[in-house]
Order: structure tokens, then C-alpha cells, then sequence
């Protein structure tokens, strides 16, 4: 390439600058409330800084000491459990769903509607709503497990065994209400590929695994993403629900940072927390993009 | 080979018989599967309203009601005065006002920026834009709170409402991808006609995103209006507390009045479940431009 100077004239340096008055305020916003803070908390990081009295330097302490602090490792130990069931799982079930309304099935509007009602039910009502389904006594669960004969039920939230399947449960449920965005992936495969499947005699079944996953495959790995950084940062649900219990069994990785920070305002500490976090994001989702490449298909790619 | 004997047509009949027959099998299959599914995805949502409308005495029963006789439309009323609910409906209603208005304007600028005209460092930017939706929300909680108790923000809603006047790059994602599709004929005709940069976007760009700025708004109210960790971080006033924040105030108390809980969460999911539905082509049109969030 040849070096040549890039000299703007006078008008495209007007142009440039309106663009920029443009963007600005995002770009205040990312440097004010995205990137000076995060700077901040890198620094504070290596501090014991609690924001009223102590702001010393202590080097790798606060990294070096999270790894033998038992409570961190086990809210790594719980945050990765919750993420390995839930994510596959609630995809599972996202696509399944959507695969089968997207047949010209009789009721077809109707279950579309009704898979909608996961994604419109939001907030702390649905998490308390859960926490009513799953008690033990009166709970609709057991209740219903009783009627049928099972009377050995168990405690759900109140069990440290059974806590995090019950949020991973519960998951499954929330992860339905993507079915309308797999909905749209699968509007745009064309019709004539099933037709030219099913007169080379293709079952649905192989239909479904060499036509539908392929051309879905772009929907799937962006739910991948999105659905591994949310299980990851998933702590609201814990703090609402369990408060971290039973035995610490749904202390996830959020809600410790949150205690350290906002109940004993270690900050430095809090903050190596959010940093690390910062690096697994990173490293997962760096990994998935460059694993994308052997599963995800676009087309046009041609293969 | 076999079926020399018989005509083409014939033969062709009877496989297009044999395939309408095993696609009806599949299709009752799938009507099989997809009824489960409804059962699993409905009964939380049937059980919050049945148990909305139970006496005491009708939820400790141990029977499993769906249709409590009598019902108790009354506890309706009950939930709604046993804590402020009518300030909290203000408080959230202000609130998550604000943060639509703010978010609609400052990413519908930033997106309209992205677009209008190549400038230096375009790139580079957009690509941070798109690099800062991966950072996790917990990373930035922590400087944030740090930085707005420094400037004596909290206990006020300023740290919730100002930085969504400052762009997000979620939305402002969103709505670049939907400001690239539009006729830019357009923008150049009314710079033609001499019109300044502000007027096309407030006159040339909104009024022909409207699907893609329901979206944002219907987003950015939901996002509001169900906020917890927000409110519980940093308002400490009661007066000021929102209806997230109402809610959980029955969990604290030693006996949990249930059937108050659920009669309280319909009706604090209520506004959000009514936009979806009214908005629920533009989020369908939204969420296929992007590709996005669900």
C-alpha cells in the first residue's frame, strides 16, 4: 500500500465532525460510564480500596487470595453447573418448539402465542411466581406429584441437592420464550429444500438434521453466545429466589461479587472478582468464535 | 423397476398417498409434542392467576384448585394498598418514562451518526460499540456505583435515568442496522433542498423507523420497569421505591401472603405484557432486522 497522506478538504472535515457530534453521546457515555470506570477498577483491583477509608496498594493479593477463598470457588463451581445444564438445554427445547410450530401443524397460531407468554412475563414477579410453584407443601409441583402418587417429593429450592435443578428448570422455561426469534431463522430456510428432500426420500428426521440445523445453525450459535454470557452473569434469580442457599448450593459467581461489594464494600476485592469475570467472558466467547467456523453455516458460503 | 406394469401416474399416486400418510403421522406427533410443551410453558402462568384469587384456607388445602370457588377478586384490592403501590406506579411509570425518552433519543443520534457519512475512525469505533455489548453487566455495576456515589448521585434516581440519555450499544446497534436500509436518496434530496443534519434526522429518518424504535422503546421500558438490582442499589428512600421494589417487600415478612404476591405481580406485569402484545408486529419486525434479543 502506498503511503499516500490523507489530507481531508475542508468540507469533508466539517462532514467528519458533524458525525461526531452525532455519536457523542455514546461516546461520552462509553468513556464516562464504560471505560474510565473499568480503568478505575483495574487499578482498584490491586487495592484495598472500600471506598470511605483504605486505598493501598497490595499488589496480587486480592487475586492470589480469591483462589483459596472456598466461597469463590464454589460460586465458580455453581455458576458453571448452572451454565453447562441450562444453556444446551433451554436451545434444545427453543429450537425442538420452534421446529415443530413451524410445520403446517393445525393450532399452529396458538402454540406460537403461547410459547410467547416466556418472553413477555418478566422481571420479579416470574422469579417469585417460580419460588410458589416450587414449595415444598403447597406448591403446584408437589401438589401435583402427590395427586399421582409420588409422596417422596422433593424440597426443591429448600435442598441443597435440588436447588439449582429447579432453577435450571426454570431456565428451560424462560428459554422459551426465544422461539419467536428461532421462528424468524426458520422463515428465511426455502421451502423448495424440503420439498427436494423429501423426494430423494429424506425422513424428517434426516430433513431436520441436514436441512433445518444447517440454515439455522447462524440463529443457534448467536443463542449460544448470548445464552452462555447470560448464564454466566445469571445471579438476580439466585439473590431473589434462594438467597444463595441452600448451603451456598446457588451462591452464583454475580451474587458473591454483589455481597463483597454492596454488604462488606470490598471493593478491590469485588473488583479482581469483576475483572476475572471480564477474562472467562472473553476467553468463552473468543473460543466459540473460532469453533463457529466448523458448525456455523451462512449462506453463500458455499461448501 | 418392479412397477412396469403400472402407469407412471399411477405409480406416482400411490408414493405422493404413502408421503401425505407419514406427513400426517409426523404432524399428529408434533401436535403430540408441541401440547406438552404448551401444558409446561402455561401452568406457572394458570397457577399465578388461580392462586391470585384463593383464600388462606383454599391454599393450604393441599388440593391442587384451578378454579377457586369463590373467587377473591378482592385480594386484588388488598395487595394493592397493603404496601403504596399507587406512589410506586408513579415512581416506575416516571422513571421508566425517562429512560424510554432518553434511550429513543441519544441512540436514534448515535445510530443516525454511524451512517450518514464515512468519517475518520468510523470503523474502529463501531467496532468498540460492538465489543462493549460483551462486556458483562457485573463488570460495570461495580466502577458505576463507585463513580455515582462519588458524585453524590445515589439515594436519587439520576444514576438510573442519566446514563440512558448517553447511548447504549445494544439499541444503537439495533437501530444502525435498521437506518442502513433506508433510501439514502432521501437524506441527499433534503440536503439538496438545504436542509440542516438535524432536520433529516427528525424529519427524514424517525418517521420512517418507526417498527425499529418501537422496538427500542418497548426494550428500554421493559428493561425499566422490571429493574431490581438498580432500585435496591441505589434508592434507599421510600417514597421513592419502585413497584420491583414493592414486590419484594412481601417477601420480607415472616408468613408470605401468596395469593397477594401473584394478585400484585399481574398487576405489575400487566402494562408490560399489554405493549408487547400491541407492539408485537414491530418487535417481530425488529427482532428479524437484528436478529436479535429474546
Amino acid at each position: 500500500m502506498s503511503k499516500k497522506r490523507f489530507r481531508p478538504s475542508r468540507g469533508e472535515v466539517r462532514e467528519s465532525l458533524i458525525s461526531y457530534l452525532f455519536i457523542s453521546p455514546w461516546l461520552l457515555g462509553f468513556l464516562v460510564f464504560v471505560a474510565g470506570p473499568m480503568l478505575f477498577t483495574l487499578y482498584s483491583s490491586f487495592t484495598n480500596y472500600d471506598i470511605t477509608s483504605t486505598f493501598d496498594w497490595v499488589g496480587l493479593r486480592n487475586y492470589t487470595r480469591l483462589f483459596t477463598d472456598r466461597l469463590f470457588l464454589k460460586s465458580i463451581y455453581n455458576t458453571g453447573y448452572y451454565t453447562v445444564f441450562s444453556v444446551p438445554l433451554g436451545i434444545a427445547v427453543g429450537v425442538l418448539a420452534a421446529v415443530l410450530v413451524n410445520l403446517e401443524i393445525p393450532g399452529q397460531k396458538l402454540f406460537r402465542t403461547i410459547f410467547f407468554l416466556p418472553r413477555i412475563l418478566t422481571g420479579l414477579s416470574v422469579l417469585l411466581l417460580w419460588v410458589w410453584v416450587f414449595n415444598p407443601e403447597q406448591g403446584v409441583i408437589n401438589s401435583l406429584l402427590n395427586v399421582v402418587g409420588i409422596h417422596n417429593t422433593p424440597l426443591w429450592l429448600n435442598d441443597e441437592h435440588w436447588s439449582k435443578p429447579a432453577l435450571i428448570i426454570m431456565s428451560a422455561w424462560t428459554a422459551l420464550g426465544s422461539v419467536v426469534i428461532y421462528l424468524a431463522g426458520l422463515q428465511s430456510v426455502p421451502r423448495q429444500l424440503y420439498e427436494a428432500a423429501s423426494i430423494d426420500g429424506a425422513t424428517p428426521v434426516r430433513q431436520f438434521l441436514s436441512v433445518t440445523i444447517p440454515l439455522l445453525s447462524p440463529t443457534i450459535f448467536f443463542k449460544v453466545i448470548t445464552g452462555i454470557n447470560g448464564a454466566l452473569q445469571s445471579w438476580v434469580n439466585a439473590m431473589v429466589m434462594t438467597k444463595g442457599g441452600p448451603s451456598d448450593s446457588t451462591l452464583f459467581y454475580g451474587l458473591y461479587m454483589y455481597r463483597i461489594a454492596f454488604t462488606d464494600m470490598r471493593m478491590g476485592y469485588a473488583a479482581a472478582m469483576a475483572w476475572i469475570m471480564l477474562f472467562i467472558t472473553l476467553i468463552i466467547t473468543g473460543i466459540q468464535f473460532w469453533g463457529s467456523k466448523r458448525w456455523v453455516y451462512y449462506e453463500g458460503e458455499g461448501r | 423397476m418392479y412397477n412396469v406394469a403400472r402407469s407412471p401416474s399411477a405409480l406416482q399416486t400411490s408414493a405422493r398417498r404413502r408421503r401425505t400418510a407419514t406427513t400426517w403421522f409426523w404432524k399428529g406427533i408434533a401436535v403430540l409434542v408441541l401440547s406438552g410443551i404448551s401444558i409446561f410453558v402455561l401452568f406457572p402462568a394458570v397457577w399465578m392467576l388461580s392462586t391470585s384469587l384463593k383464600t388462606n384456607a383454599q391454599l393450604f388445602s393441599g388440593e391442587v384448585t384451578w378454579i377457586p370457588r369463590p373467587a377473591m377478586w378482592s385480594n386484588y384490592v388488598k395487595a394493592w394498598v397493603s404496601v403504596d403501590f399507587t406512589r410506586y406506579t408513579l415512581n416506575t411509570t416516571l422513571y421508566a418514562g425517562s429512560v424510554v425518552i432518553g434511550t429513543l433519543v441519544s441512540n436514534s443520534l448515535v445510530a443516525y451518526g454511524f451512517i450518514r457519512h464515512k468519517f475518520w475512525g468510523r470503523e474502529v469505533l463501531f467496532a468498540i460499540l460492538l465489543g462493549t455489548m460483551m462486556i458483562p453487566g457485573m463488570v460495570t455495576m461495580i466502577p458505576q456505583y463507585i463513580l455515582f456515589s462519588k458524585l453524590q448521585w445515589t439515594g436519587s434516581y439520576l444514576p438510573l435515568v442519566v446514563p440512558a440519555f448517553f447511548g447504549n450499544a445494544f439499541y444503537a446497534f439495533l437501530l444502525r442496522q435498521f437506518f442502513m436500509g433506508l433510501p439514502k436518496d432521501l437524506f441527499e434530496a433534503a440536503r439538496i433542498d438545504g436542509a440542516g443534519e438535524m432536520w433529516i434526522w427528525y424529519k427524514v429518518v424517525l418517521p420512517l423507523s418507526k417498527p425499529a424504535l418501537a422496538t427500542v422503546a418497548l426494550f428500554s421500558f421493559e428493561g425499566a420497569w422490571n429493574d431490581y438490582v438498580g432500585p435496591v442499589i441505589y434508592l434507599n428512600d421510600p417514597n421513592l421505591y419502585t413497584l420491583q421494589i414493592g414486590l419484594s417487600m412481601f417477601r420480607n415478612t415472616s408468613d408470605v401472603t401468596w395469593q397477594f404476591v401473584m394478585a400484585a405481580s399481574v398487576f405489575i406485569m400487566l402494562p408490560v405484557v399489554i405493549l408487547f402484545a400491541a407492539f408485537q408486529r414491530y418487535f417481530v419486525e425488529g427482532a428479524a432486522v437484528s436478529g436479535i434479543k429474546g
